[in-house]
């Protein structure tokens, strides 16, 4: 395998292009923050080309809270918060969302639980007032968790089909080892053994304003919103437990792989990676920077690389995936199965060369404008700016975040580039998951590193005769 | 009711390029797109996927922007960008701070003026089109179920039956020479609608859209694929393999009638009434009521095409029911819309999620990403079909308007077995090996 790849994104100057003319200010919405006496912190941002509005109430617990004693309690408790409350049942809370043009979602990841809802203006008041009656007073009907539990079976058996989410699952098993990250999906019999009871227990130890997240963003004053909000969420007194200690994820060395066979699979999906940082990490804004470069975006190398030029594979990406205690960097591409080899190859070797040659002037430029006008763009929606919104509070970073994103990408050189690659990139130390037909990637796939099989269910399984 | 209205200004070029401008200048952002009017309805018999493989050479350079430099320069501007083939346009977008609009047009009239692609180009992106048909079709559960599965057993027309993403002998089948014959063919301004949303002022962006387009010379008037259907006669069937996933699933499709009549406005709203989540009609009998399914609901695809298309209603049952017993009890809740008129009770609230729905498809619909995608898709779409992009102001009337007894009727005349197409998805039940 030769790697004597000439990026094309170095090689060609512009020159007929119009020049960019002058940028215009991005201005992100003025907030109204407040801790309400309960604990309850309240972000409100007006946006009022829509006459709608959108919300999110985030609780701080998720699935790492139980994934040692009930694997995926956290998200099943979400989904059937939504299906019941003291005064309303299931059709009731249905009828009233589209009485009101609204959308109600409700879910938990590993460390938050959250109830979303968007809907016109004109009924701002009650759809806060049905996202407090479901947070408050959700009363878990029997029929209804049955009913959710058999679904949650359905989607269970799909999901043990899809190699995307069997990369997902297998690598974050090697990558977080006793760390509950580890687990993002329960087993069938796990979902089989939840009581109703341990639902609501969960609801009520977690679903508390204390140390919640209240975000609203749309079309609203917002001094009238945040009394309604007061009037609507300030009452509820609950206490909010404090996180247990997880144990630590193991440490990674030397590369290895992990074979999800998927028989007849005509398509292998490549997942790789290794431990990365969190947003509050002081090499976050570097890290950014350097993936957007490696594979964060479509004019990235390893997109010019194993897409543009050898054809491989549709949509390869690489990414930052930041959670509340760890972070971790990923790698994908699903190839034709013919070039698994081919494309681990190249994926590492674009890993290498981040680490080694500097970056050239206008690449980094191009980088860094690209990451810069992006986030901008989320300005001019509600959902844009409800997201960034929830990323700033939830994550508790600096108030001035949005406002000087720019400036500190803009201040990064090839050297910050180099340094968070070198740091991050850890090619030599590599988890290798590959999910396919092992008949036809296994060899090639061994040549990476010690080679473990796994069968769709997560077990074991002997390496096949070749 | 707090009426929204979008402010539109629309010109067209000496060259037939017809120019659309939405002024929003509350965010320096703006989203910029041009469709042209070929889709993979619409694409050389015997040449299955050909338009959607023909979209992504559109980005394998142009005269003056080589490959990647479209996609590098919109990047560094601080942009996004994309491209998706539909049944009737193909469209390419991007959205950028506003400071870029001038090099977006620049960029946009390179491509439409000249492709210059060469064969090695060409099985670039064959074997990069074959991995996303890999990827989002033949190694998933219920990949391309029903848009693909669907038509075949619908319709009789090679345009609106065939496989849209394309047989790969047809892929390997196709050169340079096909490439460069179809940009000619459909290509040319005078099929083609440019569209500008967000902060700009419309004076100045059609003055700049003059001056990067306007000189790129007209073609004849592209030939329109006959998509007439034959008339249907009897309930048509088909049965497909699902090779992963373990629940049947049942697709079921009534046809639309044509855009923008009576009937079209009032299928729209017994659309709303039997899907749209779970309130939905279909949802509660099928779900919540029987217990027969794990999942039903469904949708009409109908302000972004212009040809026959249905409402589809998906069903994934569980195993322990027949396809008969499903199918028996989904036609009990067609029976209903057909036997009673819909109470205001039901009427007035589908009426307001439809109402909040265009909302948000106008302010996004592709995600927080792309703002007023949606609005550039619709003003798009009411140009090239309607001939009028301020129908983006007045169509949500046609739906509002629609009385219980219209949708009745309609129900009654649309909702019939001789209009519509079953497709059954039945799992193979793959052996694990241990």
């Amino acid at each position: 395998m030769t790697t004597t790849n000439v990026p094309i994104s170095s090689a060609t100057p512009i020159t007929n292009a119009p020049a960019l003319g002058p940028e215009r200010p991005v201005a992100w919405p003025k907030r109204t923050v407040l801790t309400l006496s309960n604990g309850m912190q309240v972000v409100l941002a007006e946006s009022r080309n829509f006459p709608k509005i959108s919300a999110q109430l985030f609780f701080r617990r998720g699935n790492a809270i139980v994934a040692k004693t009930n694997p995926g309690l956290a998200g099943m408790t979400a989904t059937v918060v939504r299906t019941g409350t003291a005064s309303r049942n299931s059709r009731q809370i249905e009828e009233d969302l589209r009485r009101m043009g609204a959308d109600l979602g409700s879910h938990a990841g590993a460390d938050t639980s959250a109830i979303s809802i968007s809907g016109l203006a004109e009924f701002s008041r009650e759809l806060l007032e049905l996202v407090a009656d479901l947070a408050q007073n959700a009363n878990f009907p029997e029929d209804e968790f049955e009913r959710e539990r058999r679904q949650r079976f359905e989607e269970l058996r799909v999901e043990r089909t899809t190699p995307g989410f069997l990369a997902g699952e297998r690598f974050r098993r090697v990558l977080f080892g006793e760390h509950p990250y580890a687990i993002i999906a329960p087993s069938e019999d796990q979902v089989a053994a939840y009581e109703r009871e341990q639902l609501v227990e969960f609801y009520r130890a977690n679903y508390v304003p204390s140390d919640s997240l209240l975000v609203v963003v749309g079309d609203f004053a917002a001094d009238e919103m945040l009394g309604q909000v007061q009037r609507i969420f300030g009452s509820w007194k609950a206490p909010q437990s404090p996180l247990p200690e997880f144990p630590a994820p193991p440490r990674h060395s030397g590369r290895k792989v992990h074979l999800v066979h998927l028989p007849g699979s005509v398509q292998t999906q490549i997942l790789l990676g290794n431990m990365g940082i969190t947003r509050r990490d002081p090499d976050w804004y570097r890290m950014v920077l350097a993936n957007s470069i490696y594979g964060g975006a479509f004019h990235s190398r390893l997109v010019l690389n194993i897409r543009e030029q050898k054809g491989y594979t549709y949509s390869p990406r690489s990414g930052n995936n930041a959670l509340r205690e760890y972070g971790y960097f990923t790698v994908n591409a699903a190839v034709r199965n013919e070039v698994v080899a081919a494309t681990l190859t190249e994926i590492f070797y674009e890993m290498d060369r981040m680490r080694s040659v500097p970056v050239k002037p206008e690449e980094l430029e191009s980088a860094r404008n690209y990451l810069t006008g992006v986030f901008s763009l989320g300005v001019a929606t509600q959902d844009g700016v409800l997201g960034q919104l929830s990323t700033v509070y939830l994550e508790r970073l600096p108030e001035d975040y949005l406002e000087t994103y720019r400036a500190r990408i803009h201040e990064l050189t090839a050297t910050d580039v180099m340094a968070a690659a070198r740091r991050h990139f850890d090619s030599k130390d590599s988890e290798i998951v590959v999910v396919g037909d092992r008949d036809q990637i296994a060899e090639q796939a061994a040549l990476f590193g010690d080679i473990s099989e796994y069968n769709a269910h997560g077990m074991k399984i002997a390496s096949g005769s070749r | 009711m707090k009426k929204l209205h979008i402010p539109v200004e629309h010109t067209t070029l000496a060259n037939g390029l017809r120019v659309v401008a939405s002024p929003d200048r509350s965010a320096p952002v703006v989203t910029v797109g041009v469709y042209y009017q070929i889709g993979f309805r619409l694409e050389p018999h015997g040449r299955s996927g050909f338009a959607h493989l023909f979209e992504h050479m559109m980005f394998q350079g142009s005269e003056n922007a080589g490959k990647m430099e479209h996609i590098r320069l919109i990047n560094s501007s601080g942009g996004l960008l994309n491209g998706t083939t539909h049944y009737d346009i193909t469209n390419y977008f991007e959205s950028v701070p506003s400071n870029a609009l001038e090099r977006v047009l620049w960029l946009e009239a390179d491509r439409m003026r000249a492709l210059k692609v060469d064969d090695e180009n060409l099985r670039n992106q064959r074997d990069v089109v074959k991995e996303e048909v890999r990827v989002n079709v033949m190694n998933q559960p219920y990949g391309g179920f029903p848009w693909l599965d669907l038509p075949p057993v619908a319709f009789r027309n090679w345009p609106n039956a065939h496989n849209f993403y394309g047989d790969f002998a047809d892929l390997d089948a196709a050169t340079l020479h096909d490439v460069q014959s179809f940009f000619r063919t459909y290509y040319a301004p005078n099929n083609a609608v440019l569209l500008m949303v967000g902060d700009l002022d419309p004076a100045q962006a059609f003055a700049l859209a003059k001056r990067y387009f306007e000189d790129i010379p007209p073609g004849p008037t592209p030939p329109r694929a006959d998509v007439t259907e034959p008339p249907q006669i009897e309930e048509r069937r088909g049965e497909v393999e699902e090779k992963f996933g373990p629940l049947p699933a049942i697709a079921i499709g009534y046809t639309l009638p044509k855009r923008e009549t009576r009937d079209w406005y009032a299928m729209g709203i017994v659309d709303r009434v039997l899907h749209g989540g779970r309130a939905g009609r279909v949802h509660r009998k099928l779900v919540l009521e029987d217990e027969i399914a794990v999942d039903a609901d469904g949708s009409a695809e109908m302000l972004d095409t212009n040809g026959p298309t249905q409402m589809v209603s998906r069903i994934f049952h569980k195993p322990e029911f027949t396809s008969e017993q499903t199918i028996a009890a989904y036609d009990e809740v067609i029976r209903g819309v057909r036997e009673a008129r819909i109470g205001e009770d039901e009427l007035d609230p589908v009426k307001v999620k439809l109402r909040a729905d265009y909302y948000s498809m106008l302010e996004g619909g592709m995600g927080s990403h792309m703002p007023r995608f949606g609005l550039m898709h619709y003003l798009a779409c009411f140009t090239l079909f309607d001939g009028d992009p301020n129908r983006v102001n007045t169509i949500l009337d046609g739906f509002l308007n629609v009385a219980a007894a219209e949708a009745q009727a309609a129900a009654q005349k649309i909702l019939v077995p001789t209009n519509r197409a079953v497709l059954i998805r039945r799992p193979v039940a793959l052996e694990m090996t241990p």
